[in-house]
């Protein structure tokens, strides 16, 4: 499962610069080895084996509770803040172990950054909001620059550059939602975590947001977790498909079935759950 | 009724005809729960008609000076209340100063902080602490913080005697400890567990998400809470500030017991002074006719006194809360 071919085919049709990727080194940003979370004594994902790539969409899909956003979250440890929660086996980001005692929660964050189901930008004003994480990170520099940027990035500058100083419940949820990822990019990351970030949106607003993801990726590597299996199809280079196991004793346990191209899981899917999931069969 | 209903198929000519079984009880309830917000009205109008009326006699007598003059002499039927009301703020304000800080940080301790196992006992402590009754508070006052305070004054004065402003805010002579310090000291004590209590109800609305927000980027707890609980927690701290403020002004017991009875306006906050209320419950058993309604009027002056920062507290807070357009 974990032996990934990453022959320049045309992985995904919609997605430009798949092609481009060079055929030989991979650049593995997250490696993940018998990644497993525990509540308690609850085990709730457990046998997670994959790499994310550099500079690409990773989606993460799966029935509802089959622990996709459990474990997105270890990749920036917010299941940090769970009283009970515990991360086992291995994971690596950029070859160090993420959970080193040494490595420092609020620095992987930094570098990790996330987006959340529902915009959930602060009291503030667009700016303020933007320069949140600059400003504690103690930023010199240019902010008005860099506040500017991120919202270019983001797709969002034209609509608020005449008002920056209106607090962020003004916007749309759309458009709010198109702030918290610039919010997370003006931290300069290196990856961007999102977990279900269309599913408060209307159509339009998730086209757009589909759109910048793919924009985004030349610079960021990211990871989607996603109940729409059409977003994975359309956005994501590789696709992770959880389900969730029920034990005799009825207890649920999240795990990993299938890893690989997104065009290979929705094609010609190597394990009869996976095939059973995208046809609509179950889930 | 239900078989009734049953038989005719809902169409817009039975609408008259049949009325859902609820909504009698519907009905009383929404009589019941106005009459009780009409009631709250009717007895504070009450409250301020009759002793409005009874102050009558020393408003009449003495007019803008009951409020403006710091001359209160009963033998000489002079009856001004301003050292009183001077008193009786700056003794609150010393113990908001003391106990704000340290209830938020209470309050923060116990949703952000403490583990789990700890969270219980500390919130049944502090809701039992603000259950002591206030003559307890009191008497510990008297009895041991009033002995121990004076020394405690004289180095605290000898440490800012030649900073300007603090220089002369730190002095005084205090009656074997009793002085507006003193009471701004027992207040605090008294006030921290009530508002603890409110700011944590507060804080612990705070959306998760919010949270989420401002970790993911990186925040450590405190920039998190910076950015998420303060912000969201605004109007609920006000709320928590104003009902401890307000127990603070009307205390009267423990203040009268420390606070050295010897109304004087002052900056010097380690001297004794006096406030509304322990002057109030010290005087009332021994007056008479104007006298008497001049006591009586000091609870006017403190039922509007605390009306009046009730009402710009909130009104600076919905200004700042219009400003960002918070939902």
């Amino acid at each position: 499962m974990d032996e990934i071919d990453v022959t320049p085919a045309n992985v995904a049709p919609v997605i430009e610069g798949v092609d481009e990727q060079p055929e030989t080194a991979r650049e593995v940003v997250f490696e993940i080895r018998d990644g497993a979370v525990r509540y308690g004594s609850n085990l709730a994902v457990a046998d997670v084996n994959f790499d994310v790539g550099a500079r690409e969409i990773t989606a993460i899909i799966g029935p509802s509770g089959c622990g996709k956003s459990t474990f997105l979250r270890c990749l920036n440890r917010m299941n940090d803040f769970i009283p009970g929660a515990k991360v086992e086996g291995r994971i690596t980001y950029h070859g160090e172990n993420l959970y080193d005692p040494k490595v420092d929660a609020a620095e992987v964050r930094r570098r990790v950054g996330m987006v959340f189901q529902k915009p959930n930008p602060f009291p503030k004003s667009i700016f303020d909001n933007v320069a949140y994480g600059p400003r504690i990170n103690r930023f010199k520099g240019d902010l008005h620059d860099l506040v500017e940027q991120a919202l270019t990035r983001a797709a969002l500058w034209d609509e608020v550059k005449d008002k920056l100083k209106k607090s962020a419940y003004a916007l749309s949820g759309g458009q709010q939602q198109r702030l918290c990822i610039a919010r997370t990019l003006a931290v300069q990351p290196d990856v961007v975590l999102m977990d279900e970030p269309c599913s408060a949106l209307d159509p339009i607003a998730t086209s757009r947001i589909e759109d910048l993801m793919v924009e985004l990726k030349r610079d960021f590597t990211i990871v989607i977790v996603t109940h729409n299996m059409q977003q994975a199809a359309r956005v994501s280079d590789m696709t992770a498909f959880f389900t969730t196991d029920v034990g005799e004793d009825a207890s649920r346990v999240g795990r990993l079935v299938e890893f690989d191209r997104t065009h290979t899981i929705f094609t010609s899917p190597s394990d009869q759950r996976t095939e059973g999931y995208i046809t609509g069969r179950f889930g | 009724m239900a078989i009734h209903s049953e038989l005719l198929p809902a169409s817009p000519e039975h609408l008259g005809d049949s009325r859902p079984p609820g909504r009698g009880v519907d009905r009383a309830f929404r009589l019941l729960a106005f009459a009780g917000g009409i009631l709250v009205l009717v007895i504070l109008a009450l409250i301020a008609y009759s002793t409005i009326s009874k102050a009558w006699p020393a408003f009449r007598d003495e007019g803008i000076d009951y409020f403006t003059s710091d001359v209160w002499d009963p033998a000489h039927a002079a009856f001004g209340t301003l050292a009183f009301s001077f008193g009786t703020l700056v003794i609150s304000v010393i113990a908001l100063v003391i106990s704000v800080p340290v209830s938020i940080g209470i309050a923060l301790f116990i949703t952000e902080v403490s583990p789990r196992w700890l969270r219980r006992p500390v919130v049944t402590l502090i809701d039992l602490l603000a259950a002591v009754p206030s003559v307890v508070y009191g008497l510990w006052g008297l009895l041991v913080l009033v002995p121990a305070l004076p020394g405690f004054y004289q180095d605290w004065h000898d440490l800012f005697a030649d900073v300007p402003v603090l220089g002369s805010v730190f002095d005084g002579n205090p009656i074997a400890g009793k002085a507006f310090m003193t009471a701004g000291l027992i207040l605090a004590v008294m006030i921290t567990p009530i508002i603890t209590a409110v700011t944590r109800e507060t804080f612990a609305t705070v959306p998760q998400a919010q949270k989420d927000a401002a970790l993911a980027m990186g925040a450590t707890r405190w920039e998190m809470i910076r950015a998420a609980v303060f912000p969201h927690s605004r109007s609920g701290m006000t709320a928590a500030i104003l009902i401890g403020l307000g127990r603070a002004m009307g205390e009267t017991i423990a203040v009268a017991l420390v606070i050295g009875s010897s109304p004087q306006i002052t900056e010097k906050l380690f001297s004794s002074g006096d406030a509304l209320p322990s002057v109030i419950v010290n005087q009332f058993g021994e007056s008479t006719g104007t006298y008497q309604a001049a006591l009586i009027g000091m609870g006017v002056v403190l039922f509007f006194l605390t009306l009046m920062i009730g009402v710009i507290a909130r009104t600076v807070l919905a200004r700042s809360e219009r400003k960002l357009g918070a939902a």
